[in-house]
C-alpha cells in the first residue's frame, strides 16, 4: 500500500449519481487485486474529515478506475471533482477475492447489487484471464441503477440483469434471477458484492446448494489499514467468532466465516 | 541545524512528535509508510491484561471536524503483546510507550508488573481516561483520589517511567493533575477524547451501539490547548499534550501552551505519514522564525 498524492484524473463519467472515473496510478494499478479498496481523500480541508473506502473497479495499464455511487457527504464530494484534475489516494488496501487456476474451465457466478457491481469488473476480467468462465449478475432497483450493463457486455462474457421494477432484464431481485438461475448451472464458486440483505439471502443459497462463495462486505472506516479497529464485524475465523477488521482481514470474507445474524444496530 | 529534541527528565526524544494511543495500532501498521525512527516515539493501543473483544458495532461515527469513536479497546492482552509485538518494536530507535489500562486498580498493576518484566518499554503511559467503558464513561481519572490510588500502586509494582494520561471529562482537571504528580507520576499527558454522542435522526437511535463514545480530531483542540495551558500551569513535571493535532502549527500552539511533547492522533487515520509531515513543518517553522531550540518554546504564551 502507499499513499499517491497527485493521481491524475484521466476520464469521468456520469450517470444520474453513478460516477466513473479512471485515474492515473501506476504504482496502485500495479499492485491492485479484483476485490481490494482505496482510501480516498475527497476535500483538502478538515471538513469532512476523513478519507472513503471506494472498492477498486478495475486496474491495468497504469489507472485504476472507481465506480460509485453519491451516498452522504464525503461521495458527494468525489463527484464533483472533474478530469484532469488530481485526487490523494491511499491503497491497494484489503484482502481481496480469491482468483484460483483451479476454475480453470469452470463456470463462476458473479453477482452485484447496485453500487456493489464495481469490484466484479476487476474480478471478472482476472477470472477471465485464469481461463474461468464468469456469469456476471446485475441488479438495480431501476434500468437507471444499471449504467454498466454496456462496459460489462464489453468484457465479452454472459451478463444477466435484473431490475426491482421490471423496466430491464428479469424482474424482481438479482437473487431470485441467481435462484431461477442455478438449476440450469452448475457454478463452481460464487462472488457476491451488494447491500447487506442481498448478500445475506445469497449466503442462504449457496448453503442450500453447497456452492462455496465470497462475499466483500463494506464498513464504515476510519483508517483503512488496520490502525482504527473501527470497522470490526464478527468473522468465525480459526474457531470462534470475534471482531475482525474488515478494512485488514477483509473487505472479502469466505462465506463460511460471516456471521449474518450480527445486526449492527441490534 | 535546529535542536528538535526534547528532554522529558526521565526520557529524551529525539523530536517532540509522538503518535497517540489507539490511533497508532502497535506500531507495526505504520510500517509501510515510513521508518518509525523518524518518530519522537509512539504510544501503542492501550492493553489490559487479557486480550479484548472490544465494543459491538458500529463503532465509528464522523462529525463536523472530529471523530467519535466506542472502539471499547480491542486488543491482544499483554501476553501475546511482549511475545509477537514487543520484540519487532524493541528492534526501534525511537521511544516505545506502552498505554496501560485496567477494569479496576489491581488490572493496572498486573498489567504494569507484566510488561515490567520484558525489556524495551520506554515508558507507560496511564490509561484512566478512557470513556468507551460500559458505564457511560467511569473511569479513575473522574476524581483525585481515584487517580492517586491507580498511580500509587502502578508505582509500587514498576519502575518504569510513568505518564499518566488525563480525561477532559471533568470538573476540574487541574486537581487530578495534581493527584497523580504527588501520586509520583512524573509526565502528565492530556487531553483523552471528549464524552460525546450522534444521533440518527432517520431511526432516532444513537449512531454509535454503545450510545456514547469518544471525540476526537480538530473539533476538540481548542478545549484541548485550555486543558494543557492549565495542567502545564500548576504542575511541575513535564505535559504532553494532544487533541486534534493535525499541523505543525497545531503541534506549536500545545508547546507554547506548555506541553513538552505533542502526541498525535487521529490525523494518523487520515494521512498515516502526518506525524513525520509534522516534524519537517516543525523544523522548518523554528528554522524561519530563528529558533534553535524547540525546547525553548514550551510554554512561552504569553498570558
Amino acid at each position: 500500500m502507499l499513499i499517491d498524492r497527485q493521481a491524475r484524473i484521466i476520464e469521468k463519467k456520469t450517470w444520474g449519481s453513478y460516477h466513473l472515473f479512471k485515474i492515473e496510478s501506476p504504482e496502485i494499478a500495479n499492485r491492485a487485486e479484483p476485490g481490494q479498496f482505496l482510501m480516498i481523500k475527497v476535500s483538502s480541508q478538515l471538513q469532512p474529515l476523513l478519507r472513503r473506502p471506494i472498492s477498486l473497479h478495475n486496474a491495468e495499464n497504469g489507472t485504476v478506475e472507481i465506480f460509485f455511487q453519491v451516498a452522504g457527504t464525503g461521495t458527494r464530494l468525489l463527484a464533483e471533482k472533474e478530469a484532469g484534475s488530481t485526487i490523494d489516494l491511499l491503497g491497494p488496501l484489503g484482502r481481496g477475492f480469491t482468483v484460483e487456476d483451479r476454475l480453470k474451465g469452470e463456470e463462476v457466478f458473479c453477482v452485484g447489487g447496485g453500487r456493489g457491481i464495481a469490484p466484479l469488473y476487476f474480478l471478472a476480467r482476472k477470472l477471465k484471464e485464469v481461463g474461468a468462465k464468469p456469469v456476471v449478475f446485475y441488479g438495480g432497483r431501476s434500468q437507471e441503477d444499471l449504467p454498466l450493463t454496456g462496459k460489462l457486455k464489453e468484457l465479452g462474457m454472459e451478463l444477466l440483469v435484473s431490475t426491482d421494477d421490471g423496466s430491464a432484464g428479469f424482474p424482481g431481485l438479482v437473487t431470485a434471477l441467481v435462484r431461477e438461475t442455478l438449476p440450469h448451472r452448475s457454478p463452481a464458486f460464487l462472488y457476491a458484492c451488494g447491500p447487506e440483505a442481498m448478500m445475506e439471502n445469497l449466503a442462504q443459497l449457496c448453503q442450500e446448494k453447497n456452492l462455496p462463495a465470497e462475499f466483500s462486505l463494506e464498513s464504515i472506516m476510519g483508517c483503512g489499514f488496520g490502525a482504527c479497529f473501527g470497522c470490526v464485524r464478527k468473522i468465525r475465523r480459526n474457531g470462534q467468532p470475534s471482531y475482525l477488521k474488515i478494512c485488514q482481514e477483509g473487505p472479502v470474507f469466505d462465506l463460511e466465516e460471516i456471521v449474518w445474524q450480527e445486526k449492527e444496530n441490534g | 541545524m535546529v535542536d528538535l529534541s526534547v528532554d522529558l527528565g526521565f526520557l529524551k526524544l529525539k523530536n517532540p512528535v509522538l503518535a497517540a494511543s489507539g490511533t497508532f495500532g502497535y506500531g507495526l501498521e505504520f510500517k509501510p509508510f515510513y521508518d518509525l525512527n523518524e518518530l519522537g516515539g509512539f504510544v501503542v493501543k492501550g492493553l489490559y491484561f487479557s486480550p479484548r473483544e472490544g465494543n459491538k458495532p458500529p463503532r465509528l461515527v464522523e462529525t463536523p471536524c472530529g471523530l467519535i469513536n466506542s472502539i471499547g479497546l480491542q486488543g491482544v492482552g499483554v501476553e501475546k503483546f511482549c511475545q509477537e509485538i514487543l520484540p519487532q518494536l524493541a528492534q526501534l530507535d525511537t521511544a516505545i510507550i506502552v498505554n496501560v489500562c485496567g477494569e479496576d486498580e489491581d488490572e493496572y498493576a498486573r498489567v504494569a508488573e507484566y510488561l515490567s518484566r520484558h525489556k524495551g518499554i520506554s515508558a507507560f503511559e496511564l490509561n484512566i481516561s478512557c470513556p468507551n467503558v460500559r458505564e457511560g464513561g467511569r473511569c479513575p481519572a473522574q476524581n483525585p483520589e481515584a487517580t492517586y490510588r491507580t498511580v500509587k500502586k502502578v508505582k509500587e509494582v514498576s519502575s518504569v517511567p510513568l505518564i499518566t494520561k488525563l480525561s477532559p471529562n471533568v470538573t476540574d482537571i487541574v486537581s487530578v493533575a495534581l493527584a497523580a504528580q504527588e501520586a509520583g507520576s512524573q509526565a502528565i499527558s492530556l487531553i483523552n477524547t471528549l464524552l460525546a454522542m450522534a444521533i440518527d435522526i432517520e431511526t432516532r437511535r444513537p449512531r454509535l451501539h454503545n450510545i456514547f463514545g469518544g471525540l476526537s480530531g480538530p473539533a476538540i483542540k481548542p478545549i484541548a490547548v485550555r486543558m494543557v495551558f492549565q495542567v502545564a500551569r500548576a504542575v511541575s513535571v513535564p505535559v504532553i499534550g494532544m487533541g486534534g493535532i493535525f499541523s505543525a502549527e497545531d503541534a506549536l500552539e500545545f508547546i507554547m501552551a506548555g506541553a513538552s511533547a505533542v502526541q498525535v492522533g487521529t490525523a494518523n487515520f487520515v494521512d498515516p505519514d502526518v506525524c513525520l509531515k509534522i516534524i519537517d513543518d516543525l523544523r522548518r517553522w523554528a528554522e524561519q522564525h530563528q529558533v534553535e531550540k524547540i525546547s525553548s518554546l514550551i510554554g512561552c504564551v504569553k498570558a
